[in-house]
């Protein structure tokens, strides 16, 4: 353990961190937005009710997710200062523009949202949490741009005086085909956790919220899991697109996603391993004929590489004595994490909504439990996903360009690195704590009431009480 | 002009936004045990804030954001140099967005003394930390050929950079009190002006040293005399206008003071953007540190075009939020009758 794996460990505990956060104020930002739109479009009250209940959630979710954020911003410079140094010109710039174009934009607006409601007419309002909404993801953009230079770097080429990476197309740059196939995605999968989220809450005051409130809630159940199953099946369709990408730009992630050592045509897909995954020994293996191939290449006999012959094509390439293949066991397992809890959150949300049907309320308490996890398996597939690509694209932090150990800082030392790995973690399993419990206790607690508003005409009475308030 | 310094002038650009803007919010922070009595009043403190911290501290976020991109060289240098200070910065900043938004959210007392408390360290600290950051800069720290910094945490705290946090502190409190009696009626109002005055008398004291200081010992220039001058300016400006009870124009000379502050470090930096102590070679400048011309020519144009509109609806959000509060306006604690609490009538 030296100074370097404290920061990767740094690095991947705040990141996974952070992206518990980010599905949730992607997802639930937008569909917020519909819940209110179709309340100014239709003046059903119900709909005001959700938007304002799940507007709560969505929150206490987003203090978090920002201040993670900037955490994630400076640890650049912090732990990574070489990498900073080398790719400045070209991923700072995208963090730049992210701050400038969209990180504005949603806090702004969200601040005009959270504290507007008795401040600006109706439309201008409501204008705010879209506006807020399409920060969100032009901030994801941005953001998986930047990441998907570092899978798979265009548009730059490398001084060869200073050694940095130095931008010429940023053009190529915001359309790497990386993050044209990472960004649905991810948007997709951030739904599902929006949406399992709303159809868990729903669910959970169907079986044990008060009665009047049961009709409001079943509206709310039959939207937020439609969300997720039309999520899950953006998903998967993304997901099948992108892994397609990744085989072209990325192989050694994709063999060691299924731990294939010798590159073979009409490869086997394994749906699981026990046994070495060395490759030397297999004890026990469920695979399904050809859908490795159909899945990198879109064609059942196709050749996928595999980890042997790649490894000796980049030590051709690239210098002999490094491992250019990722940890095997993390990168083939958490493969296969996502893939199942995405498909899980799917299939429960399928069947909650089939046994809600037509005004239905199902007596089974596993189907309870089943949906009370439909926002943690997708936040789990989400999680799995990012340690996935990560993880995966070792041991380069830039593809081709730059190995991981080259870009820590060599100023700090690894006191400095443990001082604040632990810091990150207490405070951050700390705020975990709290963060749940107030999530438990305002999903639980029933939706608000609607007190009659100030007509319009009404004249604007300075010393009523401010509709929100801190 | 060559766009490496439009740069260096744009993040000075960004740090006067930040300080001006979360340098008010921070002293709301530091207030909140002096001028809310109560919980009810504590909540009129916060609330002077609620609507716009979150957009003011996105000026932060693009500062660091424009430091990476524009000058990487600087943003590595200092980021993984000033380490152990950054992940103070880091902490403060985190449990105190924490705090504003969770303090309310449960009517216990005990849940809301102890955010108070992250509140009040959230913003006592990173207003200290910045401060000395930026006169350890301007002073110039030890660095090694590579532009790695070789001086340890010790090396910053020297008397100069304890002054610089010191008097971004007194600035920010001053701001903020001025800021609070802006933006509240009753009680709080002439409290926050009492203390306004009171704690600017001390502010310009602090200021005066330090802005001298800087000029003097640090490599002023004309300018840099003119802006630090004009900022002790202001402060009296300030401190007059609080007396005659124009709060407007008290507001407006704080945000002046504050900001031409941070323009005389700026001034006196250039061209260095980190001067090294240890042998002037291995100074990072405008120069040295910069990207590409095609980077900057990019982020020249995202800038020119984009600016413009982040100012119209920040501006817009102020103007929306322009109305004072006082305890009147605070609804009832929800938190206690109802679980779903404030939610009533609110986001």
């Amino acid at each position: 353990m030296d100074a370097l794996d404290v920061a990767r460990w740094q690095f991947g505990v705040t990141t996974v961190y952070h992206f518990l956060f980010v599905p949730i104020t992607i997802g639930m930002s937008l569909l917020v937005a519909i819940m209110q739109t179709v309340w100014y479009r239709t003046r059903d009250e119900k709909w005001l009710r959700l938007t304002k209940f799940f507007g709560k959630l969505f929150l206490i979710n987003f203090a978090m997710g920002i201040v993670t954020g900037i955490v994630q911003e400076f640890q650049f410079g912090m732990n990574w200062s070489d990498y900073s140094r080398f790719v400045g010109d070209v991923f700072g710039s995208l963090l730049a523009i992210e701050a400038l174009v969209a990180f504005f934009l949603e806090s702004t607006f969200l601040g005009l949202w959270i504290f507007g409601w008795d401040r600006l007419p109706k439309p201008i309002h409501l204008a705010t949490i879209w506006a807020a909404s399409i920060g969100t993801i032009l901030s994801m953009y941005f953001i998986l741009a930047a990441n998907s230079w570092m899978q798979n770097p265009v548009g730059f080429h490398i001084n060869p005086d200073t050694g940095r990476a130095e931008l010429n197309s940023i053009g190529a740059l915001l359309t790497n085909k990386v993050t044209l196939a990472t960004f649905p995605h991810t948007f997709f999968g951030a739904l599902m956790v929006a949406g399992g989220l709303i159809v868990a809450v729903s669910l959970w005051h169907l079986y044990r919220g008060k009665d009047e409130q049961k009709a409001t809630f079943r509206t709310a159940l039959t939207f937020g899991g439609w969300v997720t199953i039309l999520a899950t099946a953006g998903t998967l369709i993304s997901g099948d697109f992108q892994g397609k990408i990744m085989t072209q730009v990325q192989p050694m992630k994709m063999a060691a996603a299924e731990g294939l050592y010798e590159t073979t045509s009409s490869a086997p897909f394994s749906l699981l391993t026990i046994g070495s995954l060395d490759g030397s020994r297999e004890v026990f293996a469920i695979t399904v004929p050809d859908l490795l191939s159909w899945l990198g290449k879109g064609d059942i006999h196709a050749e996928i590489e595999g980890i042997n012959d790649l490894q000796a094509q980049y030590s051709a390439e690239y210098g002999a004595g490094v491992n250019y293949a990722p940890i095997i066991p993390v990168t083939y397992w958490s493969f296969r994490m996502m893939i199942f809890f995405g498909l899980a959150a799917g299939a429960i949300a399928l069947l909650t909504l089939w046994m809600t049907r037509r005004g239905r309320t199902p007596t089974s308490r596993l189907l309870l439990l089943g949906a009370l996890s439909l926002p943690i398996l997708p936040l789990l597939a989400n999680s799995f996903g990012w340690i996935f690509t990560e993880m995966g694209r070792q041991p380069w932090l830039v593809f081709g360009e730059m190995l991981t150990r080259d870009g820590v800082s060599r100023s700090v030392s690894m006191t400095e690195v443990i001082v604040s790995f632990g810091t990150f973690t207490l405070l951050y399993a700390a705020l975990a704590v709290v963060e749940v419990r107030l999530l438990l206790k305002y999903a639980t607690g029933g939706l608000p009431e609607i007190h009659p508003e100030p007509g319009d005409d009404e004249k604007d009475d300075a010393d009523r009480p401010l509709a929100f308030a801190y | 002009m060559d766009l490496a310094s439009f740069w260096f002038i744009l993040i000075a650009v960004l740090f006067v936004g930040y300080f001006v803007l979360e340098g008010f919010d921070f002293g709301v922070g530091m207030l909140l045990p002096v001028l809310g009595r109560n919980d009810r009043e504590r909540r009129v403190v916060i609330n002077t804030i609620g609507p716009v911290w979150d957009g003011n501290e996105v000026w932060l976020i693009t500062a660091g954001g424009a430091m990476f991109a524009a000058f990487p060289e600087w943003y590595a240098t200092l980021f993984s140099g000033f380490y152990l200070p950054l992940l103070l910065i880091l902490v403060a900043l985190i449990v105190r967005a924490v705090g504003f938004d969770y303090r309310g959210k449960r009517a216990d007392a005990a849940w809301k003394r102890n955010w108070d408390l992250a509140i009040i360290f959230g913003s006592y600290t990173p207003a200290l930390l910045w401060g000395v950051a930026f006169a350890n800069i301007v002073r110039g720290v030890p660095l090694d050929a590579n532009h790695d910094y070789t001086g340890g945490l010790l090396n910053l705290l020297n008397p100069y950079a304890l002054l610089g946090g010191v008097t971004m502190v007194a600035l920010c409190l001053t701001h903020g009190a001025v800021f609070l009696a802006l933006k509240t009626e009753g009680e709080i109002r002439v409290r926050a002006n009492r203390i306004a005055g009171r704690a600017g008398l001390a502010t310009a004291v602090l200021a005066v040293a330090f802005l001298g200081w800087t000029v003097s010992s640090f490599g002023g220039t004309v300018a840099s005399v003119v802006t630090a001058v004009v900022a002790a300016l202001a402060l009296a400006g300030a401190l007059l206008a609080n007396r005659v009870g124009r709060e407007g124009w008290t507001f407006v000379g704080t945000a002046v003071t504050i900001g031409l502050a941070v323009v005389t470090l700026f001034t006196v930096l250039f061209p260095n953007v980190m001067p090294s102590s240890t042998d002037p070679a291995h100074s990072l400048t405008v120069d040295n540190a910069s990207s590409t011309p095609y980077t900057l020519t990019i982020m020249t144009w995202v800038a020119l075009l984009i600016t413009p509109v982040v100012l119209l609806y920040q501006g817009w959000t102020y103007w929306v939020f322009r109305r004072r509060i006082g305890v009147h306006h605070i609804p009832d604690d929800g938190a206690v009758s109802t679980p779903a609490g404030s939610a009533v009538g609110g986001g």
